[in-house]
């Protein structure tokens, strides 16, 4: 089978300029040309409620159904709130095409604010990408030169504003709420839902928030059209009405205990085996892989035996895993110890839980001294028992926070206590006397 | 004498156009007074509310929720070096980074040299994994960093 070739990242891979006139030349802004001159704001919103697209933040949630829940008829404004917050831990997919080619990105952000009707778009940039900030904004100065930002873009009566907005290193604003609240100059405090940001979000007005991989794929939805979108990834099963299937190309990010650490474009649905093996250059140092996270450390833990789950927005679960996430996998060897991996990955949640709702705030910190006791060799039995019990009585789904982070902070938890019970179990016996002798270092 | 100069204040002005709400603006103030003041003073901020219809503890309790942001107490040196300490990087020795880092320099992360050159910080993910480990100077990713590279990184940052 030939390799997939790539479409998000085509002009990457053949380094291509970053700025406006290359862009062109390599048929940009046609899709904008398109939608101004040929189609209304309604049949944009069709094309890519039709291709089937879904999100790429972490959610998977049908983009062009989420705009369909704007209010009809609005009299606005109506905001665009583009998710460049990406903190998943391990993600950086979104980086690269903001840094290196960002006009594709904001050609999907000028036809989301045509579909949708919104006048202005705010990129919410998290502040650690540097370089996407600087070549945003020379990329958003080209636009307003050339009339394809600003008032009557292209004399077609469209009018848009594009402002970068810089966080301050907080994980939680990637949460769309957190986001809304952290624009607004306020603390980064998801709100409950409802109302959803389509109803009132930014300065509570009707507001759709979008992640950048996302609206990249829209700018090529709507240049191929939706049956390009539907030919490449995974249909809906047919024994789950539900399913809306995984249609598109997917930018997964290849990370930790391999040869060749990438971000590489490939048919949604490939299998964590093929990205190591064929993409990431293989296990370093000769080593075999112990385990990964598939999707940002919030989707839980996958153990080498499962490598063959296709990633797609329904293979994680198949193996107790949270979902497809941000299908960034980090892959440990089997030199490393699953304590230090979680120990890492509590440390994380307990660091960037807001502490808004108490179960969060205290849940993650909890297990995150019980990982710091286990590690230096002090855990009891029963420690297990209890993280299993915070790990599941934290988050959305037990009802207990407003918000998904304590979800994924408890999930690589509960499936390290499934998975690598006898491991831990091992280890908190026998200490550094355990065959899984704990190898990274202890921060002191 | 106020904390920020005519300069700043037409800096922070220039923003309040962009957004519907003066309170949107407090995100962008802080990054402005922080980036050239090394950090936030309670007159800074006093003199941001009041450039923003606010009250001084709405900017403060905004501003302290981000941890990003120093106060007087504990200005930033000229440099910030942070050291990512994510999974990914830990995988391929992030942690033996900054340890060393810390060593080196006789300072604890979140401390700042001496001689107030460098302030060194530890990160929670860089977004920089396919060059793991990683550290950042200021908001510029530096990958596959080890620690001769550091070391070097370090003598250059101290010129």
């Amino acid at each position: 089978m030939p390799d997939f070739e790539p479409v998000l990242l085509r002009r990457i891979e053949k380094k291509a300029s970053p700025w406006l006139d290359a862009y062109r030349a390599d048929g940009g802004y046609r899709a904008l040309e398109k939608v101004l001159s040929s189609m209304t704001p309604a049949q944009v919103v069709d094309e890519v409620k039709n291709s089937g697209l879904r999100g790429r933040g972490g959610a998977g949630f049908p983009t062009g159904v989420k705009w369909t829940f704007l209010p009809k008829d609005h009299p606005g404004p109506i905001y665009l709130c583009v998710n460049a917050d990406e903190s998943e831990p391990c993600t950086f997919n979104n980086r690269i095409l903001m840094e290196e080619d960002p006009h594709q990105v904001l050609e999907g952000i000028l036809l989301a604010s045509y579909a949708t009707k919104a006048s202005t778009a705010y990129i919410y940039l998290r502040y650690e990408y540097g370089k996407s900030f600087r070549h945003l904004q020379k990329a958003i100065d080209e636009l307003y030169s050339a009339n394809l930002l600003g008032q009557n873009i292209l004399g077609k009566g469209f009018n848009l504003d594009v402002y970068l907005h810089r966080g301050a290193g907080a994980y939680i604003c990637g949460e769309e709420t957190g986001l809304i609240e952290s624009l607004e100059g306020k603390r980064g405090w998801p709100r409950i839902k409802p109302p959803f940001p389509a109803v009132e979000g930014a300065f509570r007005k009707p507001t759709v928030v979008n992640n950048i991989e996302t609206l990249a794929c829209v700018t090529h939805v709507i240049d191929r059209g939706a049956d390009w979108l539907k030919s490449i990834g995974i249909a809906p099963d047919a024994k789950n009405p539900r399913d809306a299937g995984s249609y598109g190309p997917k930018l997964y990010c290849i990370s930790g205990h391999v040869n060749k650490p990438c971000c590489v474009e490939l048919p949604l649905g490939i299998s964590v085996r093929e990205l190591v093996d064929k993409h990431g250059g293989g296990v370093w140092k000769g080593h075999k892989a112990k385990g990964c996270i598939p999707g940002g450390i919030s989707m839980g833990i996958m153990t080498e035996k499962e490598f063959d789950t296709p990633l797609d927005f329904n293979g994680p679960g198949k193996v107790g895993c949270l979902g497809l996430g941000t299908a960034a996998v980090t892959i440990f060897d089997d030199q490393t110890s699953i304590v230090d991996v979680l120990y890492n990955i509590c440390r994380f949640f307990a660091h960037e839980s807001c502490g808004q709702c108490t179960p969060c705030r205290e849940g993650t910190g909890w297990m995150y001294k019980m990982m710091d006791r286990m590690r230096r060799g002090q855990g009891r039995l029963e420690d297990l028992q209890i993280l299993d019990e915070v790990a599941k009585s934290i988050g959305i789904m037990p009802g207990t926070t407003i918000c998904g982070l304590a979800d994924g902070a408890g999930w690589p938890v509960k499936n390290a206590i499934t998975k690598f019970r006898g491991e831990l179990e091992d280890w908190i016996r026998k200490g550094k006397k355990s065959e899984h002798r704990s190898r990274v270092a202890r921060m002191t | 004498m106020s904390a920020l100069s005519d300069e700043l204040r037409k800096k922070i002005e220039s923003y309040l156009s962009r957004y519907p709400s003066k309170q949107a603006v407090t995100l962008p103030a802080l990054h402005l007074v922080h980036d050239e003041q090394r950090c936030v003073s309670r007159e800074a901020i006093k003199e941001i509310a009041d450039l923003l219809d606010l009250a001084p503890a709405e900017v403060y309790d905004s501003m302290s929720f981000y941890e990003f942001f120093r106060e007087e107490d504990a200005p930033l040196g000229k440099v910030r070096l942070w050291v990512c300490r994510s999974l990914a990087c830990s995988l391929r020795g992030g942690e033996e980074l900054l340890r060393h880092l810390c060593q080196k320099l006789a300072v604890k992360p979140g401390g700042t040299t001496a001689d107030g050159k460098i302030s060194v910080e530890f990160a929670e993910c860089l977004g920089a994994c396919e060059g793991a480990p990683a550290v950042m100077v200021d908001d510029e990713h530096k990958h596959n960093m080890n620690t001769e590279k550091l070391d070097e990184l370090v003598n250059e940052l101290k010129k």
